[in-house]
Parts: C-alpha cells; sequence; structure tokens
C-alpha cells in the first residue's frame, strides 16, 4: 500500500504544481514509482509542466464517472522507465464534475499499485480542495515568502488539522536570498514562527525552474541547480532520511568575506 | 401569638430580617408571615420605610412563590423587601455560574478563520495568528502571540481583560469598544502585558503588574496555604 500526499497551498500561484511534478521526479529518481495526480479539473497544467500533454487520451472526470479504466487514464513519462505516471485533470469541465467520494476511491486504487501518490490541489478552499484532500494520508503546503501567501497557508493548515491526517508539512518555495537579507522579505523563521508545523524544506527562487518548465522538464532533472538539489533534498526527507536545509547564502559569501571571518575568529 | 418557629422576625441595624423556615410547607410559612407580621404593630409607626431581608433555608422559592411573599410583606405596611435569599441555587442557576467563572484551557494556534468561542475565561496556550480570532464572555489570557483578534467579556462586561505573551494584535475588543493598532506602531513589545478599559472608557495596553491594582477581583487564590 503506498502513501497519498496531497500538495496544497491556499492561495494561487505559489508553485504548487511546479513542487508537485518536481518531487514526483524526484521521487521516481529515487526508484519510487509515482502517480501524479492533477485535480485542478478544469485549469490543468501538471501535465503541461511535466511535458506530457499531447498523449493525454482520457483524463480523471472520465475515471470518475466510468467512461474509461483507470489504466487507460494514465500517461506514462518515458524518461522513467516504469517509474512516473500522470492522472491528468479535465480541461473542459470544473470542479464540481467530481465528488469527494470518487476522489477516494481514485486514490485508493491507486494507492495499490504505486509506493506514492502526489495530488495536485487547486488553489481556493471550495469544492476542489476538498475532493483534493479526500484521499490524502499526509499533506504538503506550499507557501511564498509574502503575507498574503503565509496568511492563506495559515487558514488552509487550520482546515487540515481538522481531517483525519497527519500533521501537514510545510515547503517555503521562491525565497530571494537578496531580498531576506536586505529586511525585504520574510525569512524562514518568520514564516514557520506563524505557522508552526514540520518544515520539509525551503526552495530558492531559481530562474532555472522558469527554464526548465519551458522546456518541459522539471528542474528536478538538472542537479546542478539550487531549485533541483533542493527538491531532490525533500524527496529524501520524504522518504525519511535526515537531510540538513540548503544554505541559501552560499554564493554571496565571497573569498574576502570568509578569510575575514576566518581572521576575527582568531582575535 | 404563634408558638412554632416557622417565621422567625429579628431586627438588625440595617432593618428586618425575615427568616422562613424550609422545613414545613410553603403555605404553613405564609399564614405565619402574615399573621406574625400583623401583630409586630410597631413598624406602623415608623415613618421611614424599613428594608427587609428574607431568608428561606434550604427552600428555593419559585417567581410565582415570590410574588406571594412580597404580597404580604408589603400589604399596608411600610416594609421594603431588600432581598431574598437561599442556601440554595437551581442547577440551571448554578451551572450558568460554572460556565461563566470556568477558565477553559485550550492548547492550539488559532489560525486564519479560525473562531474560538467560549463562555468564561480563556487561557490560551498558544498563539492567535493574523486572521484568527478569540472570543470570551470573561477574560482572556494567551501564553503566547496575539497577532490576530481578541475579544473579552463578550457581550458586555467592561470589567474584562486581555493578558498576552506578545501582544500584537490586528484588533483588541472588550464589551463593546474595539481599538486598533495605529498604523505607525513601531514599538516591539516583548514583554507581557494587559489591555483593560480605562476610565475614558477607552481600551488601553498597559504594563502587566498593574492589572493587580485596577483588578483586585482577578485574585482568586483561597488564601490558606503555606
Amino acid at each position: 500500500m503506498g502513501e497519498a500526499i496531497v500538495i496544497t497551498s491556499g492561495k494561487g500561484g505559489v508553485g504548487k504544481t511546479t513542487t508537485t511534478a518536481n518531487i514526483g521526479t524526484a521521487l521516481a529518481l529515487q526508484g519510487k514509482r509515482v502517480c501524479l495526480v492533477d485535480t485542478d479539473i478544469g485549469l490543468r497544467n501538471l501535465d503541461v509542466i511535466l511535458g506530457l500533454e499531447n498523449r493525454i487520451i482520457y483524463d480523471l472526470v472520465d475515471v470518475a464517472h466510468g467512461r474509461c479504466k483507470l489504466h487507460q487514464a494514465f500517461v506514462r513519462d518515458k524518461r522513467f522507465d516504469d517509474l512516473l505516471y500522470l492522472l491528468p485533470a479535465a480541461q473542459s469541465s470544473d470542479k464540481t464534475a467530481v465528488n469527494a467520494d470518487q476522489m477516494k476511491t481514485i486514490v485508493n486504487d491507486l494507492k495499490k499499485e504505486f509506493d506514492y501518490v502526489l495530488i495536485d490541489c487547486p488553489a481556493g478552499i471550495e469544492q476542489g480542495f476538498q475532493n483534493a484532500i479526500a484521499g490524502a494520508d499526509q499533506a504538503i503546503v506550499v507557501t511564498t515568502p509574502e503575507h498574503s501567501a503565509v496568511r492563506d497557508a495559515d487558514r488552509i493548515i487550520g482546515l487540515l488539522e481538522k481531517e483525519t491526517m497527519e500533521p501537514p508539512r510545510l515547503i517555503i518555495n521562491r525565497i530571494k536570498t537578496k531580498m531576506v537579507k536586505e529586511g525585504d522579505m520574510l525569512d524562514v523563521n518568520d514564516v514557520t514562527n506563524i505557522l508552526a508545523i514540520e518544515l520539509l524544506g525551503i526552495v530558492a527562487d531559481d530562474d532555472e525552474v522558469l527554464k526548465a518548465s519551458y522546456h518541459g522538464e522539471p528542474v528536478v532533472l538538472n542537479p546542478h541547480t539550487v531549485a533541483g538539489i533542493a527538491y531532490r533534498n525533500i524527496a529524501r526527507r520524504i522518504l525519511g532520511e535526515s537531510v540538513p536545509l540548503q544554505q541559501l547564502d552560499v554564493e554571496s559569501k565571497g573569498l574576502f568575506k570568509r578569510i575575514k571571518k576566518f581572521f576575527g575568529a582568531r582575535v | 401569638m404563634p408558638r412554632t418557629n416557622t417565621v422567625m422576625i429579628k431586627g438588625t441595624k440595617e432593618g428586618l430580617s425575615l427568616i422562613l423556615s424550609d422545613a414545613c410547607s410553603f403555605e404553613e410559612v405564609l399564614e405565619e408571615l402574615d399573621a406574625k407580621l400583623a401583630l409586630a404593630e410597631k413598624f406602623k409607626d415608623e415613618n421611614h420605610r424599613i428594608k427587609v431581608r428574607i431568608h428561606t433555608g434550604n427552600r428555593l422559592l419559585t417567581d410565582e412563590q415570590i410574588a406571594r411573599v412580597e404580597e404580604i410583606v408589603m400589604k399596608e405596611r411600610n416594609l421594603l423587601i431588600e432581598t431574598i435569599e437561599a442556601n440554595v441555587l437551581s442547577k440551571e442557576e448554578a451551572d450558568r455560574l460554572i460556565k461563566e467563572t470556568r477558565v477553559h484551557m485550550v492548547n492550539r494556534i488559532i489560525r486564519s478563520g479560525q473562531v474560538l468561542k467560549v463562555q468564561g475565561d480563556l487561557l490560551l496556550v498558544g498563539d492567535v495568528n493574523p486572521g484568527g480570532m478569540v472570543v470570551a464572555t470573561g477574560n482572556i489570557f494567551i501564553m503566547g502571540k496575539l497577532k490576530g483578534i481578541a475579544h473579552a467579556g463578550y457581550p458586555n462586561n467592561r470589567k474584562a481583560v486581555i493578558v498576552c505573551g506578545k501582544m500584537i494584535p490586528e484588533q483588541l475588543r472588550i464589551a463593546d469598544l474595539l481599538s486598533r493598532t495605529p498604523d505607525e506602531d513601531e514599538v516591539t513589545r516583548q514583554e507581557t502585558e494587559c489591555a483593560y478599559i480605562n476610565q475614558d472608557n477607552e481600551i488601553i495596553i498597559d504594563r502587566l503588574p498593574v492589572l493587580r491594582t485596577i483588578r483586585p477581583e482577578l485574585n482568586r487564590y483561597i488564601e490558606g496555604g503555606e
């Protein structure tokens, strides 16, 4: 029996879909069988980020209504032998086309075949959110270091805590190190102080993410990017490894500063 | 003169004290009360009204019974009932009192969009996050940060106070009054503070030790230990 993890945020545009695609890919890189489920019915784009949009034949709504078998709706990612699959959302219906019970059944069926079922949740707290969390055993809340995103994440955590699942874990996405240093952005501690849940990982703001998405390849495939390493670390933490948080300010510490620090320590 | 002690009349400095026995029927009490008061002619000579305190022992009077006692005591006499007391409380009354004076302890974070309402005092072991709200009919004590809204003394108890470890609220409300953090408030508060309504009917935030002087009734500890 695999585990179902919902990736949610409340606010839109903080990087839920990117996070889902990258964590899923990273878990597949670790040899796990993963199914990504897009529940953003009507506004799907997980398929686009993965570069799989032209292979969709059936979707989540077709499965829910029995118009096809679960297997027929799978889109296999050829880059990973038999490890990474996508269950796409419908683009022509809306969130009410599926209900929470149907989602629960689908997710339970998926858990029998996969090690991890990652559910990409739509923004908001309405039907789409209720559907997405219905079958999940765990939740990951994604936020950016902005007051508005943190506020919505707080609301979402409050709703998740009422559900019978493990306490949600947090990913802080798109941290701009320079702005944090200049005091123009919340830092990691500010965010964790407010939300007070376990921190699963931090991801720096990295243009490579946009580049990767342009080419339809999750950034995590490139191990030489800051964000790619961050997502790999997150996947390892999900697998139970203890990986220290990435030091985001490494690049700005020049040689001179290091030497000064070294001398300073001797005085 | 009736021989029983169903009704005892005592004169005190403040006025009269009527002790109504609880060991006989209510009808007997009324009868004897009427008879004894009728005999005590001297009340009629007084020019001013005499205050009467009535004690009914272990008998709890219904509203109807109270009306009948009042009727007898007040009739053609210059007596004025001040209080009617009993040793006992109705269960509803007792439940209400317990609820209102109970301290509800809650150990969680009140997050954005969540509202926690209690009857009585609230002891919150945790934070109130921005967008969250706590409401109590009594006082609110927060062992954490108040970053959302706290409403004490809901709906009309102006004596209620709000105490918290770190006071950085969006709004403070006490009874029917409301105050908002000034936009230019740059004070970083470190110590525990309290909020209350002062004599000018404004909500103010003050240092904690002040509370002992302005709300001595918050000391509910019963002396007697070491």
